[in-house]
């Protein structure tokens, strides 16, 4: 293939042509890459399209198994509001009720804390600094969530309850679940809200300041519309982690099974439900429970799309 | 002073304080969590609880840690090996195509998936048909949970490898699964340890996947992957719920919560470093 280069004008037709076709070893090789070439794409493409099956086999194999549960209780399932195994009563709202209250407490809780970083660490911190207190955060992130639940029920929910009883009468209840999951959602939104803080371009800030806006008139007027979506987008990925958290949950939530519609009340989620009971479930119980998983995974996964939607007209718009 | 300014001053100074306050906020849980897992894990570490087993009644951690570290290595191995290929394909051969769009949303949105759930996935897919409970389901389920983290990363370091490389490479004449495998992954090598080591971190500290999967024992597993395999964040879990009452237990809990706690943190660090060093 790379012999015609040297070719004279004196060497006839023949020659020229067997110079420039290439020899059987180069002919082989070249076959033998070919094949390499495309047995490699075809590894790559099937390991990228068992992402695919996962999420296919992830939803079908909860259907299918949730599947005698749905038929044999039917709308009871989702307006039911006590959960009994032992007289086969299973009503989820006490669990979806349990998951929205914790999520949503701890939405609200995180939602000015993060920001408050994230304004601290793009416009306030001292570069030196910046570094130290945006790893500590993220560090955060990184302790298992078993941790989180172990010192809620030891640390947190004790300290509550006597300090404030008659708020947390027992300690444990919804309002210290979501308390212990805004402390664990706190990084994922900071992360993104700082990072999407810093795709505003330097211009734009610096033509404020020099306008003689204040920091928090930047902050308002010029950071804040631009990157509404990306922040919105960070908000909804948390409240996405917080919807399924488990072990953190099951620790403090007080796992009642009865319906109670206050906030600081004990109560349960879906994941906690899950946990303490499918180990010893069979029959009907276990095929409700995956049918809970089922609504969980549902309701999770719009969230997270729609996290992700938002995420990436940011993106695009960074790129 | 115009009184315009003053307002705006001070409502700078009250916005300021208060992210700074909520800054503070934000990094004293880890102090706090620190301060407790020091205080009350620190007096329960020995060395029997490195080498003795679950019993219970006394004992150690021994079996937990080494299952633990058997199934995260086997995830991580595992689930490298395949995320690695996917990354690849989303970054070299997928581009813009609608099936690499999807691929990308799909996985963007199993990396947050709940734990749990896909320890319901692996319950319905591996157990119920096995008929019991295995090491090989525990490693099943913490794979499906680094494997879209590996993919991520990759693509997202592959993508940071300039196409002028990979065109160079192209015109002396290299085949494209070599310019892969010789110029993309030499210059992402340190971007994609990164994301297998956040990967193994966050493997190694998951619980809820377990629960149905691997289970737990008080005895000692050596590479029966067959068998319900001990870990580590089960035995946390059971020595704080059904073993409660028993004040040993609890100990040895916090115990293996420093343990844990240090693995899962020295990991996250080694993975700054490394992505510290690619930056350079």
């Amino acid at each position: 293939m790379t012999t015609g280069s040297s070719v004279t004008s004196k060497t006839s037709e023949g020659d020229r042509m067997q110079k420039l076709s290439a020899s059987a070893q180069e002919r082989s090789a070249l076959k033998r890459n070919g094949l390499v070439d495309r047995l490699f794409e075809l590894a790559t493409r099937s390991s990228a399209l068992l992402v695919l099956l996962l999420l296919g086999t992830i939803t079908g194999s909860l259907v299918l198994a949730g599947w005698p549960a749905l038929q044999e209780l039917g709308l009871s399932f989702f307006t039911g509001d006590r959960w009994a195994a032992n007289v086969e009563n299973f009503g989820a709202l006490p669990a979806i009720y349990g998951t929205l209250v914790t999520s949503l407490i701890a939405i609200a809780i995180a939602i000015p804390v993060s920001l408050g970083i994230a304004i601290f660490l793009t416009e306030l911190c001292p570069p030196k600094l910046r570094r130290t207190i945006g790893t500590m955060v993220e560090l955060l992130a990184g302790v298992p969530s078993i941790i989180y639940g172990m010192w809620g029920v030891e640390v947190l929910a004790p300290f509550l309850q006597s300090h404030f009883p008659s708020v947390f009468p027992a300690g444990t209840g919804l309002t210290t679940a979501g308390l212990i999951l805004a402390i664990m959602i706190i990084p994922f939104i900071t992360a993104v809200t700082r990072d999407v803080m810093h795709t505003v371009p330097p211009i734009m800030r610096e033509s404020a300041y020099g306008l003689g806006c204040t920091t928090w008139e930047v902050i308002r007027h010029v950071i804040f519309p631009s990157v509404k979506g990306g922040m919105l987008g960070g908000v909804i990925l948390g409240l996405g982690r917080a919807l399924g958290e488990t072990m953190a949950v099951t620790f403090v939530i007080g796992n009642n099974l009865f319906l109670s519609a206050t906030l600081t009340g004990q109560g349960t989620s879906i994941a906690a439900l899950i946990a303490n009971q499918f180990s010893e479930a069979d029959g009907l119980q276990r095929s409700a429970l995956l049918l809970l998983g089922l609504v969980l995974f549902l309701i999770t996964f719009a969230v997270l799309a729609l996290a992700r939607f938002m995420l990436k007209r940011m993106e695009q718009r960074a790129a | 002073m115009n009184p315009v300014y003053r307002r705006r001053r001070t409502i700078n100074r009250i916005i300021m304080a208060a992210s700074l306050l909520a800054s503070a906020f934000g990094v004293i849980w880890l102090f706090l969590i620190l301060v407790t897992l020091v205080s009350k894990g620190v007096p329960a570490l020995s060395l029997d609880v490195f080498t003795e087993r679950t019993r219970m009644s006394g004992g150690g951690l021994g079996n937990a840690i080494l299952g633990s570290l058997i199934m995260t290595a086997l995830a991580t191995i595992g689930g490298t090996m395949i995320g690695i290929l996917a990354g690849t394909w989303l970054a070299e051969y997928g581009g813009r195509s609608k099936l690499a769009n999807t691929i990308r949303f799909i996985n963007d949105v199993l990396l947050s998936a709940p734990s749990i759930i896909i320890g319901l996935y692996i319950y319905a897919v591996v157990v119920l048909p096995m008929g019991h409970f295995s090491g090989w389901a525990g490693v099943a389920a913490l794979m499906v949970i680094i494997i879209p983290v590996v993919i991520r990363s990759t693509e997202d370091m592959l993508l940071l490898v300039p196409n002028s490389l990979r065109e160079a490479a192209a015109a002396l004449g290299a085949h494209r699964w070599l310019i892969v495998l010789k110029v993309c992954y030499s210059g992402a090598k340190a971007g994609i340890t990164t994301g297998v080591l956040l990967g193994c971190a966050r493997i190694s500290g998951e619980t809820a996947p377990l629960l149905f999967t691997a289970l737990n024992t008080n005895q000692w597993n050596f590479f029966n992957m067959g068998s319900e395999m001990p870990n580590l964040p089960m035995v946390l879990y059971q020595n704080m719920t059904i073993n409660s009452f028993i004040p040993a237990q609890v100990s040895l809990a916090w115990a293996g919560a420093l343990i844990l706690t240090a693995a899962v943190l020295i990991l996250n660090i080694l993975a700054r470093v490394s992505s510290a060093r690619s930056q350079k």
